[in-house]
């Protein structure tokens, strides 16, 4: 019988990837890495994700600590957002010159 | 040729190619596809530091392709075959700590603005691959009953190539590592292997070149 990621014998535990490409920003999920322990995986996401200047600022994340939400709900927790267009910000002018938004 | 807190910088530029090298052949065969990436950069680092040292000294295309063994200066260490994974990275710990040392002092003795420009970026670049091999050694030393084996063989196979790096700045760097990773360092008195400066190489560096050089010497000139 399979075992859950991270508890096999034969394969490292997974890690997410989350990378900052400058101040200001959020940190934004990127992919995943195998890495041993914390320090390894930090160093793995650098050599493969930071290869172009991606990044100044690295978190990983053990991918058994997250919490996903089931897509069988994603009815009764996404659609009901759909038809409340007043919550998006398109009823007031973004000045020019203002970026990330 | 011993090491100083001077060196010569063919046998800088050398080394850093010739390890290059030996680390891109493992490209593919690496024990994880992100170490398979790690020890790709590693390799694409230290061939722009030998390139760019290179360009200073001649031609780099003639330079890397077109010249004998016995006119290759490199450390004695860099040109040993890979061996397992275990001595791949003790090797790369040993010669990263060494380069610890040179890049600094090409930045504050060199007086020509490109050697400098190199060494300047190479000290960045240097610690990184330091750090990635020092865990590593940390890492498999401190590991398991094979992982140390291993480690250990290795330990005992690179310990007479060290002449060309053996300082007492370099055991310093080197000594609390090794002590961390469970490892017993051997005698710095030890005999030790050592470049001769005159261009003598273990028979290993002749196969290497025949590899990195025969495209070069087929198609002298070619472009892509």
């Amino acid at each position: 019988m399979p075992q859950p990621e991270g508890e096999r014998r034969d394969s490292w535990p997974l890690w997410e990837v989350f990378l900052r490409s400058r101040n200001g920003l959020h940190h934004q999920h990127v992919g995943s890495v195998h890495a041993v322990d914390a320090e390894m995986a930090i160093e793995n996401a650098r050599d493969v994700y930071t290869r172009r200047g991606e990044a100044i600022s690295i978190w990983v994340v053990p991918s058994a600590s997250i919490i996903a939400s089931d897509p069988a709900d994603k009815d009764e927790l996404f659609e009901p957002a759909l038809s409340k267009v007043y919550r998006h910000p398109t009823f007031y002018e973004v000045p020019d010159g203002v970026s990330n938004i | 040729m011993s090491a100083t807190s001077d060196p010569d910088l063919l046998t800088v530029a050398d080394s850093c190619l010739v390890l290059s090298h030996r680390l891109s052949e493992w490209m593919s065969n690496a024990p994880t596809m992100e170490e398979d990436i790690a020890l790709g950069n590693i390799a694409l680092d230290l061939l722009g530091q030998a390139r760019g040292l290179l360009q200073v000294l001649g031609d780099e295309d003639e330079l890397a392709y077109l010249r004998g063994p016995q006119e290759f200066r490199n450390a004695l260490m860099c040109e040993l075959p890979n061996g397992d994974f275990a001595l791949t990275l003790l090797r790369l710990f040993f010669v990263s700590a060494w380069l610890e040392s040179v890049w600094p002092a090409l930045v504050t003795s060199s007086s020509a603005p490109d050697v400098r420009g190199v060494a300047e970026k190479a000290i960045k670049e240097n610690a990184y691959h330091l750090r990635h091999a020092s865990t590593w050694v940390i890492r498999l030393g401190d590991g398991t009953d094979e992982s140390h084996r291993r480690m250990t063989e290795a330990l005992d196979a690179l310990w007479p190539y060290r002449g060309d790096f053996a300082t007492s700045g370099w055991y310093d760097r080197i000594e609390p590592v090794l002590a961390t990773a469970t490892l017993t360092t051997p005698d710095r008195d030890a005999w030790t292997q050592r470049s001769s400066g005159d261009g003598w190489h273990t028979e290993h560096l002749g196969y290497l070149l025949a590899e990195m050089q025969s495209l070069a010497r087929a198609h002298p000139g070619a472009k892509w």
